[in-house]
């Protein structure tokens, strides 16, 4: 395998690993197969696993989403594509009302271990209806789990995660990132779900991303180091399962916390986190907190009123100071 | 169907007209919450469909799913438990009349959003033919949803990739309160739209457990070959309104009268009849099916209520309902 490896060659590859070792994964969405996917996410599963398990589907969100939870009810364990975030609300009924819900109303008699993945976030100029980070959606319907790597590495683990799940995942892959790259992780790789992770350590203000907003925090905390506050940057990787426990004990050495989200501050999962702080971790805290968030509007297309409404380093960077001299 | 498979059709149709009713007063007791949404008159289409499935053909159905449940083997204990929000209630008081589903047998659910189960049973038959089985999927559905997207998605996704699974609308003529004719340009609301999307359709007497059993027996069995999905319409009338909050006073009184006519416990009677049958032998089959109902309500009337603690279990694979650590 290459030295490097981009994040949208881990999605493939994260999928293909567990192709591999598990005859019951099978994939279908819209242009997956032959076209590899409109993100090239799908590259080289048709070739490899061949129609029967890479499958191509109408633009028929209903269908596909609808379809992968039948099959996990009888003994697959589907991935399916949704291309972007946004369309998820054209599904959304599978989402909000039957897929997660399933096993409850029957009291516990029917598993559904899928995974629906789709390309979430701004920051590429797609306008309003493909530019969404929407992952706030799924937080608030309970029976999701909910996964937003921010590493090619952590695709790959993460993706072996969720695919394992006896529960469905969404699976979060941002439009901005694909073209990043890492290290490929080893084979056997598994990030397990609702672990954070500590991706800087520092001892001033605890700074918590997902996704996108990972190398917005570590590029800000770039910055502050050299105003010389050092800030420790938690990747939170997964909404839920919630890694709580991290961010309190991050908060334990920082007493300063400032959330990094893209989606719009209004219901953002920042808030979820916060009011946990507040509830269990207040007598930690030497400052207010901060959430760094997308504006309440819609995504708009030109770069520069885009940058106006999603966060950015300086935005972040603005929130740390002002905290720093609280 | 030969004579003892009708009259073990009749028998079950009897059952689950019984446990309907039995449903209907336990709701005016006070004794079932929330709404009920009774299969009274439409009972052909579930025993019929039943007889023609294999044990281990999948099930999908709709919030008016209790003849679909006790067709494919749940007591009705279980489900009027359940009704009863008690413990020994078939989804252990946490689905309750809408979603009756016992997996183990196949049934795999009871959906209240309208149409949202057709694109499972797609996904179902999907997962046959990948762990190459020929197991069927079946979703029953009614009339009203018809006119939702999944139905058209569910249809055409289904015939593009050739899956063995059968769609059977229950056309009880009513969209909840109003006419299906009054909301569709086409006659047949499912048979007649299903040519558009490249599948055969067709309509039976949904009230004639002999029809619905021949007609389900050979769309499965072309289905089974691999010859691709079938939309079946079954014309059929629900006895009572739309849900425990509709008298159905929009109904004309002939049409009514019409239907009750046409009632599918009377005419399997009298397919029964033709066949040599007794009056006696029927009988005996509608006092067990009384006695198993009888039995069933008291039985399920002395279940326990839930734990509370239920209440806070089952929404993950590991049995809890933890979301962060």
């Amino acid at each position: 395998m290459a030295d490097v490896i981009t994040y949208r060659e881990a999605v493939a590859e994260g999928i293909a690993r567990e192709m591999r070792r598990d005859t019951t994964v099978v994939c279908l969405g819209e242009d997956i197969a032959a076209a590899g996917g409109v993100f090239k996410t799908t590259v080289g599963l048709l070739k490899e696993f061949g129609p029967e398990r890479v499958w191509d589907t109408p633009i028929s969100e209903q269908a596909i989403v609808g379809a992968a939870m039948g099959a996990a009810m009888t003994g697959m364990r589907p991935v399916a594509e949704i291309m972007f975030s946004d369309f998820l609300a054209c599904c959304w009924d599978y989402l909000a009302n039957e897929i997660p819900k399933v096993r409850y109303m029957t009291g516990g008699q029917v598993t559904v271990p899928l995974v629906v993945r789709t390309a979430n976030g701004g920051g590429l100029g797609f306008g309003a209806q493909h530019s969404q980070a929407t992952e706030n959606w799924a937080l608030t319907v309970p029976g999701l789990k909910i996964a937003a790597p921010a590493t090619p590495a952590d695709v790959v683990g993460m993706m072996a995660a969720a695919i394992r799940s006896d529960d469905p995942v969404v699976f979060f892959e941002h439009k901005a990132l694909l073209a990043t790259k890492g290290a490929p992780p080893p084979p056997g790789h598994v990030v397990e779900l609702g672990r954070a992770a500590v991706v800087r350590e520092g001892a001033d203000v605890t700074l918590v991303a997902l996704a996108s907003t990972v190398p917005l925090a570590l590029k800000a905390a770039d910055v502050l180091s050299g105003e010389g506050i050092e800030a420790e940057v938690v990747d939170l990787r997964c909404l839920v399962p919630l890694d709580a426990a991290t961010v309190l004990g991050s908060l334990r050495g920082t007493s300063r916390l400032v959330t990094v989200e893209e989606n719009p501050y209004q219901g953002g999962w920042g808030a979820t986190v916060v009011s946990i702080v507040a509830d269990e971790g207040f007598g930690l805290l030497d400052a207010p907190v901060r959430r760094v968030a997308g504006e309440c509007v819609p995504l708009p297309f030109a770069d520069a009123l885009e940058e106006q409404v999603i966060p950015t380093v300086d935005k972040v960077v603005t929130a740390v100071r002002g905290l720093a001299a609280y | 169907m030969d004579t003892a498979g009708l009259l073990a059709c009749y028998e079950r149709m009897a059952l689950i007209r019984r446990t309907e009713k039995a449903a209907h007063d336990l709701f005016l007791q006070g004794l079932v919450k929330g709404t009920t949404h009774l299969a009274a008159g439409q009972e052909a289409i579930a025993v019929g469909a039943s007889a023609a499935l294999r044990p281990d053909d999948y099930v999908f159905a709709t919030y008016r799913g209790h003849h679909h449940a006790l067709a494919r083997g749940a007591t009705p204990e279980e489900c009027l438990a359940e009704l009863m929000s008690r413990a020994t209630g078939l989804c252990k008081a946490k689905g309750g009349s809408m979603h009756l589903t016992k997996a183990a047998t196949g049934m795999l659910g009871s959906y209240a959003i309208v149409g949202s189960h057709l694109p499972m049973a797609v996904g179902a038959a999907w997962s046959a033919r990948l762990r190459g089985t020929d197991q069927l999927a079946v979703a029953f559905f009614g009339d009203g949803a018809t006119n939702i997207g999944a139905f058209h998605e569910s249809l055409n996704l289904a015939a593009v990739w050739k899956l063995p699974v059968l769609f059977v609308c229950e056309n009880n003529q009513y969209m909840e309160y109003t006419p299906i004719a009054d909301v569709t340009a086409v006659a047949r609301p499912a048979a007649d739209r299903a040519p558009a999307h490249g599948i055969p359709g067709e309509v039976v007497d949904g009230n004639d457990v002999v029809a619905v059993e021949e007609a389900v027996a050979r769309i499965a069995e072309r289905a089974r070959a691999g010859d691709g999905p079938a939309v079946l319409e079954a014309e059929t009338y629900r006895h009572f309104g739309h849900s425990r909050a509709d008298p159905a006073a929009y109904r004309p009184a002939e049409e009514v009268e019409r239907w009750l006519k046409h009632d599918p416990l009377d005419l399997a009677r009298g397919r029964l009849a033709e066949l040599g049958v007794g009056a006696e032998v029927v009988a005996e089959a509608d006092e067990r099916a009384r006695a198993v109902v009888e039995r069933a309500v008291e039985a399920a009337k002395a279940g326990p209520p839930p734990d509370p603690r239920e209440a806070l279990t089952d929404v993950w694979a590991d049995g809890g309902a933890a979301w962060r650590t």
